[in-house]
Parts: structure tokens; sequence; C-alpha cells
């Protein structure tokens, strides 16, 4: 009991020295796995759309694919990634591994498949709902899906919290793209795996209470701007 | 002749019959092994408001939505001023479902979702006007999903109006409002009439039928039982079970049907 | 409104890709290099100097011995920095690096519980210790990574003459991780484990375990540095990369690595051969 004391008071004590390494390792945090949930919105939301109003042979075990994807092993993707990536695979030649463009390129991978898989599910609901209205205005594919996305927006930015939360959480990509290179591509994770390396193990569950408050406080401030915009505007 | 296609204001009203006539032969729709539209024929012209009546499940709401191409036929044709329902026809119908499908938007933006095409200014006017006749423009920027039953039946019709139909489906618009919703809800209907659209609508409400129609469909058992001038119609129909179901009585084949 | 999502949308695009890359200012190079060096803090010492110096910064990818070889082997990394002579030379000879330099040494100690099963502590004979272990069937975590430290252990073993395969789940458990890693689970379940001693003092998370067995000669850590070969993989910096292995070959990066110390113990020992010292001074 006295030791998970401790250790909040640790967490406590390391935001509130305003420790500069603490908080640029927080900042390349929210930098790298926001940027990636963004492409993977980009990427994961018209896909999981387009999965949900177009009908196409295959089209179930696409479905089912992008379902089983949602479970990748970010390990995993982080090899492919690494692999890609190396000086001696096929984009070496942008010198991009072990950068934090790297660590976007793998977390952007491992979060548009749950991205889309979401998506499909709840914007399969709406397209039933809108289904008749847009065949009758004739609306191609495209605007259907624009506007599906447009007008699921507030269901869709629980998928986008999902993929951030399961972007901020990995270690097992962005330690092998990144890394974890001191200034330069060190995050929250990839520092806890270090310290509890170091036998370190309170200040990697006080640097682990930081991250949950963090993940916590971008769901809350997402979950709030929704029900603002929700209750100012549209229902 | 040739129009452009986002211009819909400037179409003369002689032009808007061109889609017209309407030509159904032979048409006939099953589904599952049942027939539910049988081998119907009739010619419809672009002029006045069309009501379709008949008992549940004789096969209103299936004909209309076959003559608006959201479900094809199994057999037979449908053609608009001799052509087939393609794009272009489609374009010029417009339907208003039963139960209104809102988008999550405000109404305004309900209206512009389909004015898209239109650039800014002549948009905004677009829709002013569009507003204004369907009694809205107080609430314009309200959720259109909490606008009251009657006021999103009206901003369904003022969205269908706003692509400027040769042709409006209405599918019983004013089914379980209010008489003052129903009334305001025709008077719009109305409107757009005015405007040179041909109506064609659904309805089980006798009153309404009178207050409305041009000319009368009875539809039973998947078939057309009597097409007729409304005052005829009303005063005389010529098929035993519209008589019956006008007079709110029970008619035992169309209940066999079901 | 749409429009301006959009556009706040590419926008934070935008940033997030841009600033990702501003970092490729500074000229830099990357070391693949051994959690020990870096878990110890050893280039958190000597890197601010070198920077000071040459206005270069050094990347540290730290990761095992074998890994990190195999990472330099495909080009990714322009300074290999590791523990594992036999290994390196190996690459060397396969053409993945230029030349190996002795850099410093340390040595590795067997740590285990107090209560000590087998029956090893204060010995200075590794093998025969690791050979009483085996006896007692007493626990051994193993890095079991190709490390430097796990192929250190595997030749004990050899000389010991202990069939560590055979024991594998058994008495010997191959954790398949760092070193840190490691010596947590040893803690955890009590078990002895061969670690290099700049990690030992500087890991936290001692718990019941204590140095066992330390100062035979078989226990000697030589560390050795190696510039990636530019002929193979033509990014390489060789200026600043030389640059870095010059100085740490040289005195001041000698005398860097004997300047750290954790309370007060020096953790590596710096034994550039003489010849190198005259190639860098």
């Amino acid at each position: 009991m006295s030791e998970s004391g401790s250790i909040f008071s640790l967490a406590l004590g390391l935001v509130l020295s305003g420790d500069a390494e603490l908080w640029s390792i927080i900042a390349l945090s929210l930098r790298v796995s926001l940027t990636a949930v963004a492409l993977a919105c980009l990427i994961g939301l018209p896909l999981g759309a387009f999965l949900a109003v177009v009908r196409f042979p295959g089209r179930g075990a696409a479905v089912a694919l992008l379902n089983a994807f949602m479970g990748l092993p970010p390990v995993v993707v982080g090899l492919f990634v690494y692999l890609m990536l190396s000086r001696s695979g096929p984009l070496g030649v942008f010198g991009l591994l072990y950068t934090p463009a790297a660590m976007i390129v793998a977390q952007t991978i491992l979060v548009t498949p749950l991205i889309a898989a979401l998506a499909r599910q709840s914007l399969a609901d709406l397209h039933g709902e809108y289904d008749e209205l847009f065949r009758s205005l004739g609306l191609s594919t495209g605007a259907t899906i624009a506007a599906l996305i447009w007008d699921g927006r507030y269901s869709l930015s629980t998928a986008a919290l999902a993929g951030f939360g399961r972007a901020i959480a990995e270690v097992g990509a962005v330690i092998i793209v990144g890394g974890n290179i001191e200034h330069v591509t060190r995050v929250m994770t990839t520092t806890i795996a270090l310290e509890t390396s170091k036998g370190n193990l309170a200040l990697a569950m006080a640097l682990g209470l930081i991250l949950i408050a963090l993940a916590l406080g971008v769901n809350a401030a997402v979950l709030a701007l929704n029900r603002t915009a929700r209750r100012l505007a549209y229902a | 002749m040739l129009k452009p296609p986002d211009d819909g204001k400037a179409r003369a009203v002689a032009d808007r019959a061109s889609i017209f006539p309407l030509e159904v032969s032979r048409l006939s729709f099953s589904d599952r092994g049942r027939t539910l539209i049988d081998d119907v024929s009739f010619r419809m012209e672009g002029r006045g408001i069309t009501i379709l009546m008949g008992a549940n499940g004789a096969g209103k709401s299936l004909l209309m939505r076959l003559l608006h191409g959201l479900l094809q036929p199994t057999s037979g044709t449908i053609t608009w001023g001799g052509r087939p329902l393609d794009v272009e026809v489609r374009a010029r119908q417009a339907m208003v479902f039963q139960r209104p499908t809102m988008l999550r938007r405000s109404a305004e933006d309900n209206l512009r979702f389909v004015l898209g095409h239109l650039p800014g200014p002549a948009q905004d006017a677009r829709v002013e006007e569009l507003l204004a006749d369907a009694k809205l423009e107080h609430i314009r920027k309200t959720p259109a999903r909490l606008l009251s039953g009657g006021e999103q039946q009206r901003l369904a019709i003022a969205r269908a109006r706003a692509t400027d139909p040769d042709v409006l489906f209405l599918d019983e618009p004013s089914a379980s409002f209010d008489p003052a919703s129903t009334f305001a809800i025709e008077e719009l209907i109305r409107r757009v009439h005015a405007d040179g659209t041909k109506i064609i609508l659904i309805t089980h409400n006798v009153g309404q039928a009178r207050r409305l129609a041009d000319d009368v469909v009875f539809v039973s058992r998947g078939r057309i039982d009597t097409h007729q001038p409304a005052a005829e119609f009303f005063a005389k129909p010529r098929s035993r079970t519209a008589r019956a179901y006008l007079e709110g009585r029970l008619d035992l084949d169309a209940l066999d049907y079901l | 409104m749409r429009k301006l999502a959009k556009f706040t949308i590419v926008a934070a695009l935008a940033a997030g890709l841009t600033s990702a890359a501003a970092h490729a200012e500074d000229p830099f190079i990357i070391v693949q290099s051994t959690t020990s060096t870096e878990n110890s803090g050893l280039f958190k010492h000597i890197l601010p100097i070198f920077k000071a110096k040459t206005g270069i910064d050094v990347r540290v990818v730290a990761v095992g011995t074998g890994q990190a070889i195999k990472n330099a082997e495909n080009g990714d990394g322009d300074v290999l920095l590791v523990h594992a002579k036999k290994s390196e030379e190996e690459f060397v000879a396969k053409g993945g690096g230029v030349k190996r330099f002795d850099v410093m040494y340390n040595d590795f100690v067997i740590v285990g519980p107090k209560s000590d099963p087998a029956k090893v502590a204060r010995s200075k004979d590794a093998a025969a210790s690791l050979k009483a272990i085996a006896d007692a069937k007493a626990p051994f975590a193993s890095r079991g990574d190709d490390s430097g430290t796990h192929k250190a252990e595997l030749k004990l073993w050899k000389d010991a003459g202990v069939d560590v395969k055979a024991a594998g789940g058994d008495w010997y458990r191959s954790t398949g991780s760092g070193m840190g890693a490691t010596l947590n689970t040893a803690s955890g379940m009590g078990a002895y484990a061969l670690t290099d001693r700049a990690t030992w003092i500087s890991f936290k998370n001692k718990g019941d375990l204590t140095i066992a067995v330390e100062g035979d000669p078989k226990l000697f850590n030589q560390y050795g540095v190696i510039l990636v070969n530019p002929e193979k993989h033509k990014h390489v910096k060789v200026k600043e990369g030389q640059q870095f292995i010059d100085w740490l070959l040289g005195a001041e990066g000698q005398n860097a690595i004997r300047s750290f110390t954790i309370d007060g113990q020096q953790l590596f020992f710096p034994n550039a051969g003489q010849e190198n010292m005259k190639k860098a001074g």
C-alpha cells in the first residue's frame, strides 16, 4: 500500500516539477500518436464507410480480414515497418528509420484497421437509415461516403479515440522503428520499458500513471468537445 | 430540348412535362415467390395531383418505388417520356417517405445538402425561399432531428422540392399527424404543385384525398382497380373494392389477399 | 463548417509531419549499441562531452548485441559499439564494417539470491560455479536473446560441460529479453544470472540478489567499436562516424569513459590499443 502511495506521489512530483525532459517525451508521444490517428482516420474512415455502403464479391472476406487486423500485434507491425524502412529495405533511401516519422507510419498501420472496422460498424447502421433517401437523390458512392462520415462524426470520434488509445499505449512497434533514441524518438511507453529494464520499477509505474492520465485527458477533452458541439448545433 | 443540368430555376414550366408521359407496360414485381405487383399497365400525364389509394399491402408503396427506380421490376417496362428510368430521368424525380429521413444537421443544412451545385448567393436565396414556403425560417438552425414530426416532414418536402423535380412522390406524408400539421403539409404540397411539379401521393386519409386529388388510382391486390378523375371516383368509384374502402367496410377479397 | 474541419485536419497533419522531420538539422550519427552501455548511463555521461566538442548528435539505438549487429548489417546505423568480439570480427570479415577497435572493458558477474542454494558465493571460478548451479538444479535466468552477454554465458556453460538446452524450462529459464528484464526476472524468482557489472551496479531492483561470483579472467567483457562499411552502405556518414570513433579511442574519449562512475565505482575501463591512441591523437 505504502509503495503504491509513493508511486502516486512520485508521479505527481514528476509532473509538478515541470521536468523538461519528461515534457518533451510527453509532447513527442502526443505528436506521434495524434498524427498517426489523424492519418489512420483519413484512410480508415472512408475505408470503413466504403465497406458499409458498397456490396461487392469478397466484401465479407474483406470485413473479416479487417476485423482480424484490429488485433495486429504491435511488434509484428514494427518489424514489418522496420523491414520496409531499413536501409536494406525497399524504402530505405528515405532514411526514415529511427525518426518520429517512422513511428507515425508504424502506428498508422497499427490503428487504421481498428478505426476502419469500428467505422464500418457504426456507419452501417446510419447507412441503413439513409439508404432510401440517398438512392432517391441519386447520390454517388463518394458523396454517400462523405455524407455518412460527416453525419456519423460523433460516433466516429469514439473509433478515433479507440485508435488513439491503442497508439499511445503500444510499445512494440515504436521501439523497433524508433529505436528509443533519447531526445529523438523516446516516447512514454519506450521510457517505461527502459526504466523497467533499469530496475526503476517505481519510476516506470509513475510514468505509467502519467500515461494513463494523458489518455484520460485526451478522451475527456474529445468527449466534452463532442457534447458541446452536439448541443450547440446538431443532434 | 437541352437544358443546363444545374439551373433548375431557369426551366420553363412548359418544359416540365418533358419526362412525361409516364408509360407503364405489363409491370410485375415478385419477392420470394409472391407476386406483389401483377401485370400492371397504365399511362399518366405530367399534370395535377394523383392520389394512390388502396388497402395496406395492396402494393401502393411498391408501385411508387418501382416508378422511382428504388426497386427493379421483375418484368415489364416503365418509360418516362419514352425514356427508360435512367440517371437523368431519376434526377428529375424526388420522393418523400412516410418517416422523414433527417440528416444529422440543422434544418438549413438539410436543404443545403441537395443544393451543393448552386453557387453561394444563389444557394442562400433558394434556401430562404424554401424555408419561407415551409414556414421553417424561425428554426433554421435547429438540429433537424429535434424538430417536431410535422416540421420534419415539411423540411423533407422542402428538401425534395429543392431539387426542382418534375415529379414528386409522397408516401403517406402526413400519416399519424394531427389536423393542423396535416393541413400545413397539404399547403406545402399545393405550393410544390404550383411550381409545375407533378404530385403522386399515397394516402389512407380519404379527407386528404378529397382535398388534394385531381385523379385517383385505386390499387388492390397488386393491380390497378380503377383510375378515375377525383370527383367521379369519390361519387361513383368504378371498383367494388374501392367503394367498400371508401365506405369503411371490409372487403373480404382484399382480406383474403393479405 | 466542413471546409474548416478539412483545413484543420490538413494543417494538423502538416504540423505533425514537418515537426517530425525538424530534428534533421543538426549533424548526427546513429550508433547501434547495447543495453548495458545505454542503461548504465555511460552514453548520457560521455555524449554531451563529444557533442560540445564537435556539434555532432549521437543517436544511440540500444538493443542486444545480436540485434545491433543485424541492424548494422542492414545499414541502419553508422557506428557499431558492442561486446561480442568473435561476432564483431565476423561482421568485419563479411564486409559489414571497416575495422574493429578495442574501446573499453568491464567484467561479467554471476549474481544470485543471498540464500545461495548452489553454494557458489565468493567463488572465483565461473565454470565450476555454473556446474554447481546445474548440479543443485538452482534456477538460472538467461538472456536467451543472442546478445553479447548471452553469448558469453553460453561459452561459460560450454566450459562447465553443462548442456543447458536439455535443462530449458526446468531450472534453466531463458527469458529471451534484455539484461534489465532478465535481472527483474531473476530477482522475482530468486534465480542466478550472468550480467555485466555496469548494468548490475546501476540496476535498481536488486531485491534479494547479490554478487555471487566475480574475478574470473573468463568473465572479462571487452567492448569494440566499428565503422559500418560505406562501400556496402553509401549513406553511412563516414566523416562524422570516424570522428566519433577517433574521439572514443583518443585521450579525451578514454578519459570520459574513465570518469564515469556510479556511487564512486568506475563502470567501464578504457583500453584502446596503443596504435589506436596514436592514430586518434
